[in-house]
């Protein structure tokens, strides 16, 4: 055969046609989305986190006149402070909002005397505020003390790694990421063993209630993350029913965080290791049988390799849930810093935002790598499952069956039990002195925290994000997964769809602040409002939603695009006809995991919400924090109930759904 | 849009080609899918694209239909330049191996898809999906579901719904492939009375050569991303343009030789053939298909006539119309020679294993090709 090659010349590109241009247009303006409620933000927040403020006073020089107006010689604020010591270095250090008083660098200051006082930078960048009316001039300017004490210096700004290293120089702060770290370790370690327990039951016994057990590990997602925290302090707390069970040990800590770390967690870790148990293939079962290897050596060799993806998935899972988890270090973790209560602490404590970035950018290195090792796994995993073929089939054992449906059980006992404490807290009167029932704690309107209100803020958030939510991520997800060519722009688009699992809520709601709550920013107008929580969770859980849609898209026949553009037909003809009807589970799936999750959120919001916005989920995390533990519990169980009913709904509407429209699915 | 032209036949001498497709190449990255195509189709005609797995053929095919555009060359249709018209801007109908069927929508509302938001009246839409479906048989199938239809049934209204919009080339990658023998041999008929009835001008991608000598009027053999040949099956079967052709199609006995005035040598023996073109002295490879093997008794070897070879049966096998017969000869050393022996030749000479023959290897019947290019 003769060699042949390619003649010269520009490779042919196909004319865009309308759809195309449709496509990109849409995609386009999904992935704008995502780069302003996304990556701007987080660039804003890490440019901050760079960013310190501090009071020069080498910079401004002072001079005074005797009372007959005749002027000493010019003296600068540093050696005024140095002389004076009213200054310390830490009072130097600063914020966007720092203020000095000029008068403080003169004790014998009276506004009534006839003294005469002027105020020159030395360099071009020396800010003061004479009122509100900021200077910046080296030029003298002369003042009576009556103007003279309402100067303020300003801090300037530098960009360095000053925070970095004042946050790495704080032993307190320093110490968090220690506490963070161990938190996230141990909770890791017992979520994962609970979890595998309990979903190596499921799978590998033939114990009976399984779809009970299944319904009751997916309790904890109904809830808000802190609500076992409320939970345990009626069970353990000071006045706890149990109390004494801990021999002195102190529930607000430590113990309470990973025991409600492990609440929350269990169902995330128990859905992944379920999916890598449930991949395991019959025949590497039945090799071990015939090599005569024993159930606990064949458990080694067989079962825990096969499951390693999920196992290791699960783990950085639940590592970074817990250490990304502010909620329940908040309400039960006492005295024990942990990174996320250092950021709340630093932005909504001290108002120092750009220590908060900085926080903020240490809790993002955890998250972004277990996003990156979760991506590896899930791509091995995928292999690994086309690779199988024959489903593993449980035998009957009954000393077997019975100890999983005793470890089942005991699962169950805790999830459910949490709960119940919670609803009972809510339904008492008085702990624990009046026991009578009532329903007076959910009487929210007489509490602070946002009342009624909050909590009907919280569906409509839950309703739009739903709503929204899914329609921009099917959307994204149809337009990144359908178009021809345009390699670049579906790679840029994928990263940006990606990213939002990468940064955990609290990070992007600091973000938020920084991107948003600047006037010279146009998009300032949604700061405050309900649009922007629903940007924000809508962004928060993007990722799981498109993966959804992208499975779910993957799964139907790529030619259908083909076939209606050789029909003449337009894609959204396509889309609507076909698409969107064959999706339908799948749509519903993101809808109500869209609703769930902005029901439950307090990480996403806690930032951005405002008096007007207010919501259940942080309205149980400030009536907890005021002391109304038990309305807080009462608010929590109004999250749970609600959450309950739309996941029924959701359960009823799919199968409603699916008997009308997809009554092709069955012959 | 283009308009479409059913009235089908040889286009008058002339004419420009329907269909046609100038220096086409296509590449994945580095790799060469499709070199240097050059491929003429008449209006009318049913074009098979054949070949073995990987070879290109549908890649040439998306290329036609602009799913995957070419890297280089041109395609013309019906006078146009559509070389880099997007699928929606070019003219044809197109069937996929899975069918790509809506299984959401009814079978009437599959058919009617392309035919909707075009401003047709209703009652004008529904006659005419009426009137495709009893085209393809299926006159009771309109409500049912895709899920509900055999491979069969699915296939067609696949077909029903590609010509509904009356389109100027049809265009169908391994229509068939998926179905079991018997349906795909009924459906052949079927897809080709078809196309005869309609007049449009269809290709049909294939790695079933059968399905390619029953249903084309031409044939376009692919191996490596290159055109072997094209041709009418005949041409393709009787007269191979390589040795690829001739080992692709049908089956073929191969012996290395070289080419010694005018004639080959084969062991001691020298075949007389009507190749030409070669030198003396070439290295060539003998073709000759067992159905070309004419079987005489021993009596005629004394008659000393051309490419006669003394053979003896080791094996025979009855394929239902005919022997394969696996003959052994002094002049092949190891090599078995094959044969198709009709029922009344063996009757006639009274073939059995071990029976003596002479086999006669006719010299416009044996094909001659260069050696290891
Ligand atoms: N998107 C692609 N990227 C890279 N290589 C490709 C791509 N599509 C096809 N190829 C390669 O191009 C060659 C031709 O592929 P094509 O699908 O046209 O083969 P085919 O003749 O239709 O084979 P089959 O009979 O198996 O369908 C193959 O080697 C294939 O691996
Ligand atoms: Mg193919």
């Amino acid at each position: 055969m003769t060699d042949l090659s390619l003649p010269a010349g520009p490779a042919i590109k196909l004319k865009l046609d309308r759809d195309g241009a449709i496509k990109r247009l849409f995609m386009g303006i999904i992935a704008l989305y995502l780069v302003v409620a996304l990556a701007l933000p987080l660039y804003t927040m890490l440019s901050k986190s760079f960013v310190t403020y501090s009071f020069e006073l080498d910079r401004y020089e002072f001079q005074v006149s005797d009372e007959a107006g005749v002027f000493g010689d010019p003296v600068t604020a540093a050696a005024l402070n140095q002389q004076l010591g009213v200054f310390t270095a830490d009072d130097l250090r600063s914020n966007s909002d720092g203020r000095l008083t000029a008068t403080d660098f003169f004790p014998d200051f009276s506004f009534r005397s006839p003294v005469k006082y002027r105020l020159r930078g030395t360099t071009a960048n020396a800010p003061y505020l004479v009122g509100l009316d900021l200077q910046n001039t080296t030029e003298w300017r002369e003042y009576d003390s009556n103007t003279f004490r309402r100067i303020n210096l300003r801090p300037v700004t530098s960009v360095g790694p000053q925070n970095y290293v004042e946050y790495f120089s704080n032993p307190t702060l320093f110490s968090s990421i220690e506490n963070s770290v161990f938190i996230a370790a141990v909770s890791t370690v017992l979520t994962v063993v609970f979890a595998f327990g309990f979903a190596y039951a499921l799978n590998r016994s033939c114990m009976r209630f399984k779809g009970f057990f299944r319904l009751v590990a997916m309790m904890p997602i109904l809830v808000p993350s802190l609500l076992p925290g409320i939970a345990l302090i009626y069970l353990f707390g000071n006045q706890g029913m149990l109390k004494s069970l801990l021999m002195g040990q102190s529930i607000y800590g430590p113990l309470g965080i990973v025991i409600g770390s492990v609440f929350f967690t269990f169902p995330h870790a128990m859905i992944i290791i379920t999916t890598a148990l449930s991949i395991a293939d019959q025949r590497q079962y039945e090799a071990a049988e015939s090599l005569r290897a024993s159930k606990w050596r064949t458990f080694w060799t067989v079962t825990i390799p096969g499951a390693r993806y999920g196992l290791i998935s699960a783990a950085f899972v639940t590592f970074t849930l817990v250490i990304t988890d502010f909620g329940l270090p908040k309400v039960i973790g006492g005295q024990y810093n942990v990174l996320a209560i250092d950021i709340y602490k630093q932005v909504i404590g001290q108002q120092n935002f750009e220590m908060g970035a900085v926080v903020s950018v240490i809790l993002l290195i955890p998250a972004v790598l277990a996003f990156y090792v979760d991506r590896q796994v899930q791509k091995k995993q995928v292999s690994l499952l086309s690779a199988r073929s024959v489903p593993y089939q449980p035998r009957p054992n009954r000393r077997f069956d019975a100890l999983c449906l005793g470890w089942c059980a005991l699962m169950a006992v805790f999830i459910v039990g949490i709960i119940a404490i919670c609803q009972y807290a809510a339904l008492i009167k008085f702990w624990p002195y009046d026991l009578s029932l009532s329903l007076n704690n959910y009487a929210f309107d007489k509490m602070d925290g946002g009342g009624w209100a909050a909590y009907w803020n919280s569906i409509k958030l839950a309703g739009l994000t739903a709503v929204f939510g899914t329609v921009i991520v099917f959307t994204g997800a149809y337009m990144v997964e359908k178009i021809d060519g345009f390699k670049t722009g579906r790679g840029i688009f994928q990263f940006l769809a990606m990213l939002p699992m990468a940064v955990p809520g609290m990070v992007l709601g600091l973000a938020y602040i920084f991107f948003f709550n600047n006037p010279a920013n146009p998009l300032h107008v949604i700061y405050g409002t309900m649009t922007i929580l629903v940007v924000s969770t809508v962004t928060h859980f993007y990722t799981v939603g498109h993966l959804t849609a992208l499975t779910a898209l993957k799964q139907i026949d790529a030619e259908f695009e083909p076939v209606a553009s050789s029909l003449r037909q337009p894609f959204y003809r396509l889309f609507t006809r076909v698409t969107v009807p064959v999706c339908l589970p799948a749509i519903l799936d993101i809808s109500i995991y869209m609703f769930v999750n902005a029901m439950t959120t307090v990480s996403a919001v806690v930032f951005i919400y405002s008096t007007h916005t207010a919501l259940a989920s942080v309205a149980v995390l400030n009536m907890d924090d005021a002391g109304d533990i038990a309305p807080a519990a009462a608010m929590g169980m109004m999250i749970f109930y609600t959450n309950a009913g739309a996941r029924l709904l959701h359960l009823f509407a799919s199968r409603r759904i699916l008997g009308r429209t997809q009554a092709w699915r069955l012959r | 849009m283009m308009t479409s032209d059913h009235t089908g036949g040889a286009q008058a001498a002339g004419a420009a080609p329907y269909l046609q497709i100038k220096g086409l190449w296509k590449a994945f990255g580095d790799f060469l899918a499709l070199k240097d195509i050059n491929l003429d189709i008449e209006a009318g005609e049913f074009i098979c694209f054949l070949g073995p797995s990987g070879c290109g053929k549908t890649t040439l095919l998306r290329a036609v239909a602009g799913l995957d555009p070419q890297t280089r060359g041109n395609i013309r249709q019906a006078g146009v330049d559509i070389s880099s018209l997007p699928p929606s801007r070019r003219d044809y109908g197109i069937v996929f191996q899975s069918y790509a069927l809506f299984p959401n929508l009814t079978v009437a509302r599959n058919i009617a898809f392309g035919l909707e938001n075009t401003g047709r009246p209703k009652a004008e839409i529904k006659a005419r999906v009426a009137e495709l479906l009893n085209l393809v048989g299926l006159p009771e199938q309109a409500d049912k579901y895709p899920a509900q239809l055999s491979g069969g049934q699915q296939q067609r209204i696949a077909l029903a719904r590609a010509i509904a919009i009356k389109p100027g080339l049809l265009l169908l990658d391994e229509p068939l492939s998926a179905l079991d023998a018997k349906v795909r041999v009924h459906l052949r008929h079927e897809i080709k009375g078809l196309q005869r009835k309609l007049g449009v001008t269809t290709i049909m991608v294939t790695h079933d050569q059968e399905e390619a000598l029953s249903m084309a009027d031409r044939i376009v053999v692919m191996n490596h991303g290159t055109v072997e040949q094209i041709g009418t099956p005949t041409q393709i079967y009787r007269h191979p343009a390589t040795l690829f052709v001739a080992d692709f199609i049908g089956e073929t006995n191969k012996v290395a030789s070289v080419f010694k005035g005018s004639r080959v040598a084969l062991g001691n023996l020298s075949l007389s053939t009507a190749a030409t073109g070669f030198a003396e002295g070439d290295a060539v490879t003998i073709a000759v298909r067992p159905e070309d093997v004419v079987p005489h008794s021993t009596a005629v070897m004394g008659e000393g006539g051309l490419n006669m070879l003394p053979v003896t049966i080791t094996d025979m096998e009855f394929l239902g119309s005919f022997w394969r017969s696996h003959l052994r000869s002094p002049v092949l050393g190891d090599t078995p020679l094959i044969a198709n022996f009709s029922i009344n030749a063996v009757r006639r000479l009274d073939m059995k294993p071990g029976t003596d023959l002479v086999a006669e290897l006719p010299a416009e019947r044996v094909l001659v090709f260069p050696r290891g290019a």
